[in-house]
C-alpha cells in the first residue's frame, strides 16, 4: 500500500517523453504564494480576478502571519507557462498584493492537512489502524462506531490515503488546502 | 482646527487642486453636500443621472490630464455610477468617485438605500476603499488620488459611511504630503538593456512600423512621439485611443489601424518586419485574428503595466516604464549609436505604402443627395479648423469622426474606446467644456446614442456650456444595422430606431438652440452657424443617409491583410 504513495511519475517525465517544445503549452499545476495586506477585500479582490479573467483555483488557503498587517495566501491553480505568466501579473497589479512566488519554479515542499471520518463495523478497526499507522497519520477521535483521523502530506499522498479508504464507509473528508515553503534559503518575506 | 468628516474631504479635495466634482446629492452623502454648501473653493456640478457625473468626470480629465472627481450617494447612486466607472477603468482614466454608504451600524442589514459597494465596484476600478471612521478620511483620499494618477491610471472608489461624516464629530485635520505604499509601486524609468536593444532592432528594420496608443496620451509623451517617429522617418499608426498623440496631418502617419483603421496602416501592419508598439495593449478591435497578427514583425511593446505585456500578443523587447522617460532615452541611444535606419530600405517600404493608399480606402461618396455622414465630420473638421475638442458616442459616427476628424494635439479626441459606452458623448463633453471654457467643443453624436444621456441637456443648461451636438441621425442603430447587414443577412432586428423625438423642439424645451439639416448644401452653413454661437448649446440634427456603413472593415476574427473595402461594394453594385 506504501509503494502507491511513491509509485508516482516524477515530475517532468511525462514531458519529456512529448518532447521540449510541448512544455509551455502544456497545462500545469503550479502553486503560488502570496503575501498580502490584511485587509477587507483582499481575498476578494484576488478570488475575482480568477474568475473575472476564467483562470482557475483548484485550492486557496489564508492565515495571519507572525505579522499581523499580512496574511498569507497559498493558491493552487493550473495553466500553460501564459496563463501562469498573466494570472502572476495580474496578482501583482492588485493593490492588496505585497509580494508573490512561484512555488512550483523551484524545489519547495508542500503540505496539506487532511481530516478523515469513518464509519466502521468491529472487524474493520485493526485494518483501519494498519492503513492511518502506514500513512503517518494519527486518530484523533473514537465513539463506539466513528473514528476520525488527522493526515499531513502532499496531494499525492493524501489521494493515495483517500483511494486506500474506499473499501471503508467514508463518512466525511475536510482539506485544508496545500500549504507551500520554498526549500534552501528561497524565502517570501517583506 | 478641528474639522467634521465632510469638512475634511473637501479640504482634502482642495489639497488636490481640484476645481470640479461632478454629483448628485442624496441621504448618504448629505453631511458632505452640506460642507460643500459652506465653501467656495470646490464647485460642484449637478448632473441629472450619476452616470452622466462619471462620464463627465471622464471627459473633464480626458480633456485635461488630471484626475476627474465624483460624488454619488448610497444605493442606485453608486449603481448608476458602475457604467462611468467601468468606461473609465476599461480606457485607463485617472478618476476618483466618492460614494456615500449606510452608517456603519447598519451595513448588512439591507438598510434603505443600501448596496454593497466596493463589491459591486472591485470587478471595474483599479482599487477601492471603505471608509467607516472620520480619522480615516484623509489618507483614504490621498491614497485614491495617488492610485488613480500613478502606474496606468484608473478610477478609486472611496465608499464613506454616514456617520464618518457626521458634522457633530470633529477632529483635528491633516492632510498626508506623500504616501507609500509596500504594495505598490508602479514601474518609472525602463530597463536600460532592452532600451538599447530595442534602439538597436529599430535601426535595422527594413520595413518598420509604429503603433501607438491612449498610453502615450496618458502618459503625456505626444512630444516625445513625435520627436522619436520624426528622427526615425518611420510610419506610424494611432489606435482608436491613441489619436492625437502623433499629428494626423503629418506625412508619416498612416491613419488609424485596426477594425476600421485604413488599408495602408493595416497592410503596413501585416507586412512589417519590426513592430514598435508604444502604450497600446493589442486589442482585439486592433489586432483582429491573432494568429494573422503581424506575422513577418519582431515586436518591441513599452507598457507601463507588465500584465499588458505578451497577454494577447507574445512579444520579442518588453520595456516596462512609463512611455515619456522611455521614449526619451531611445532618443538619446538613437543619437548616440552609429547606425542609421536603412535608408534604401526605408524608402521602398514608403513606396509600397504610398501605394497602398492609393486605394483611397476612406473613399466615399461626395456628390450624394443625401448628407453623408462622412461630410459632416470633414465639414466639422473644417469649420473648427481641426481644433476642436470632440467627443463622441458609440457606433458608427464615432468611426466616422476618428477617421474623418484629423487630431493634431492630444487630449482632442474622447471616446469610450475599450468599453464601448453609448451614453458618453454628450456628459463628457460637459466634462471637457468646463476645463476648457472657451475652447470650441462638439460631441458626435448619433439619435441612438444621444437618446442614453440625453437629460444631460438639463445639465448643460444651468452651467451655459455651449457645446455642439452634431446628431448623425440615420435613424438606425448604425452599427447594429451594419453587422446585421453583412452577418445577419439583412434581418435588421431592433435596429431602426421608431418613434424619434423632434430633436430640434426637444433641445428648444431645454432651453437650447435646435437645427435640423436635411440638404448636403446646408451642412456647412448649419456649422458655421452654430460655432457663430459661442454662448449657446447648438443640437444640430443631420439627417443621413441611413444606409452608408463604415469602411474599411476587417470582420470580427479575420486578420489584417482580410480588409473590406467600400470600393467592392460599389464594384459589386
Amino acid at each position: 500500500m506504501l509503494d502507491k504513495t511513491r509509485d508516482r511519475v516524477p515530475a517532468g517525465r511525462f514531458d519529456e517523453a512529448l518532447g521540449p517544445s510541448n512544455e509551455s503549452t502544456k497545462s500545469m499545476r503550479h502553486i503560488i504564494s502570496l503575501l498580502v495586506e490584511n485587509e477587507s477585500g483582499a481575498l476578494s479582490r484576488i478570488a475575482n480576478m480568477f474568475s473575472a479573467r476564467g483562470y482557475n483555483i483548484e485550492a486557496l488557503s489564508v492565515a495571519p502571519t507572525d505579522d499581523d498587517t499580512v496574511s498569507r495566501m497559498t493558491v493552487v491553480t493550473s495553466g500553460t507557462d501564459e496563463i501562469i505568466e498573466q494570472i502572476i501579473k495580474q496578482l501583482n497589479k492588485l493593490v492588496d498584493v505585497i509580494k508573490l512566488i512561484d512555488l512550483t519554479e523551484s524545489t519547495h515542499i508542500e503540505r496539506e492537512l487532511m481530516l478523515v471520518k469513518v464509519n466502521i463495523r468491529e472487524n474493520e478497526v485493526t485494518e483501519l489502524m494498519q492503513l492511518i499507522d502506514v500513512f503517518r497519520g494519527h486518530v484523533i477521535d473514537v465513539t463506539d462506531n466513528v473514528y476520525t483521523a488527522e493526515l499531513t502530506g502532499d496531494a499525492e499522498k493524501l489521494k493515495a490515503f483517500l483511494h486506500n479508504l474506499e473499501p471503508f464507509d467514508l463518512a466525511e473528508v475536510v482539506r485544508s488546502g496545500p500549504l507551500g515553503i520554498a526549500r534552501g534559503d528561497r524565502a517570501l518575506r517583506i | 482646527m478641528n474639522l467634521s468628516g465632510g469638512e475634511i474631504l473637501i479640504q482634502c479635495l482642495k489639497e488636490e487642486g481640484v476645481d470640479y466634482v461632478f454629483g448628485y446629492p442624496g441621504g448618504a452623502v448629505l453631511h458632505i453636500y452640506d460642507a460643500f454648501f459652506r465653501q467656495q473653493h470646490v464647485r460642484h456640478v449637478l448632473v441629472r443621472h450619476e452616470q452622466g457625473a462619471t462620464h463627465a468626470a471622464d471627459g473633464y480629465a480626458r480633456a485635461t490630464g488630471k484626475p476627474g472627481v465624483v460624488l454619488v450617494t448610497s444605493g442606485p447612486g453608486v449603481t448608476n455610477a458602475v457604467t462611468g466607472i467601468a468606461t473609465a477603468h476599461m480606457d485607463s482614466v485617472p478618476m476618483v468617485i466618492i460614494s456615500g454608504q449606510v452608517p456603519s451600524a447598519v451595513i448588512g442589514s439591507d438598510a434603505f438605500q443600501e448596496v454593497d459597494a466596493t463589491g459591486i465596484t472591485r470587478p471595474c476600478v483599479k482599487h477601492n476603499i471603505l471608509v467607516k471612521n472620520v480619522e480615516d478620511i484623509a489618507v483614504a483620499v490621498k491614497k485614491a488620488f495617488f492610485l488613480a494618477t500613478t502606474g496606468r491610471p484608473g478610477p478609486v472608489l472611496i465608499d464613506i459611511t454616514k456617520d464618518a461624516t457626521d458634522p457633530n464629530i470633529k477632529i483635528p485635520f491633516e492632510y498626508p504630503d506623500s504616501i507609500e505604499l509596500r504594495s505598490y509601486k508602479p514601474a518609472e524609468q525602463g530597463h536600460t538593456g532592452q532600451i538599447r536593444k530595442a534602439v538597436e532592432m529599430l535601426v535595422n528594420a527594413k520595413r518598420p512600423m509604429i503603433y501607438s496608443g491612449g498610453g502615450v496620451i496618458l502618459g503625456n509623451a505626444a512630444e516625445e512621439l513625435t520627436t522619436l517617429t520624426r528622427a526615425l522617418g518611420y510610419p506610424i499608426t494611432n489606435t482608436l485611443m491613441g489619436l492625437g498623440a502623433y499629428p494626423a496631418t503629418d506625412k508619416q502617419f498612416i491613419g488609424m489601424l485596426g477594425m476600421h483603421g485604413t488599408y495602408e496602416a493595416n497592410m503596413a501592419m501585416h507586412e512589417c518586419d519590426v513592430l514598435f508598439a508604444v502604450g497600446a495593449r493589442f486589442d482585439d478591435r486592433v489586432t483582429g485574428k491573432l494568429e494573422d497578427f503581424c506575422p513577418f514583425a519582431k515586436i518591441i511593446h513599452i507598457d507601463i503595466d507588465p500584465s499588458s505585456i505578451s497577454k494577447t500578443v507574445k512579444v520579442d523587447i518588453p520595456i516596462v516604464g512609463q512611455v515619456k522617460p522611455v521614449l526619451t532615452e531611445m532618443l538619446d541611444v538613437l543619437k548616440k549609436i552609429k547606425r542609421k535606419p536603412d535608408a534604401k530600405a526605408l524608402q521602398s517600404w514608403w513606396q509600397q505604402i504610398q501605394e497602398w493608399k492609393k486605394l483611397d480606402c476612406l473613399h466615399y461618396d461626395r456628390d450624394s443627395d443625401i448628407i453623408k455622414p462622412q461630410s459632416v465630420v470633414e465639414t466639422l473638421y473644417k469649420v473648427t479648423k481641426g481644433d476642436a475638442f470632440v467627443t463622441s458616442d458609440v457606433g458608427q459616427h464615432q468611426m466616422w469622426a476618428a477617421q474623418f476628424y484629423k487630431f493634431d494635439k492630444p487630449y482632442r479626441w474622447i471616446n469610450s474606446g475599450g468599453l464601448g459606452t453609448m451614453g458618453f458623448g454628450l456628459p463628457a463633453a460637459m466634462g471637457a467644456q468646463l476645463a476648457h471654457p472657451d475652447a470650441p467643443v462638439a460631441c458626435i453624436t448619433g439619435e441612438a446614442s444621444i437618446q442614453m444621456c440625453i437629460q444631460e441637456l438639463s445639465t448643460c443648461l444651468q452651467y451655459r456650456l455651449p457645446i455642439k451636438i452634431i446628431n448623425l441621425n440615420n435613424r438606425y442603430m448604425g452599427m447594429v444595422r451594419q453587422w446585421q447587414e453583412f452577418f445577419y443577412e439583412g434581418r435588421y432586428a431592433m435596429s431602426y430606431m421608431d418613434a424619434l423625438p423632434d430633436f430640434v423642439k426637444l433641445a428648444e424645451s431645454y432651453g437650447h438652440v435646435g437645427i435640423k439639416v436635411e440638404q448636403p448644401g446646408d451642412v456647412e452653413k448649419a456649422l458655421t452657424d452654430a460655432f457663430k454661437m459661442k454662448d449657446r448649446l447648438v443640437f444640430l440634427d443631420f439627417l443621413t443617409d441611413p444606409t452608408e456603413n463604415v469602411y474599411p472593415m476587417i470582420a470580427s476574427g479575420k486578420g489584417h491583410h482580410e480588409m473590406h473595402l467600400a470600393q467592392e461594394e460599389r464594384e459589386l453594385a
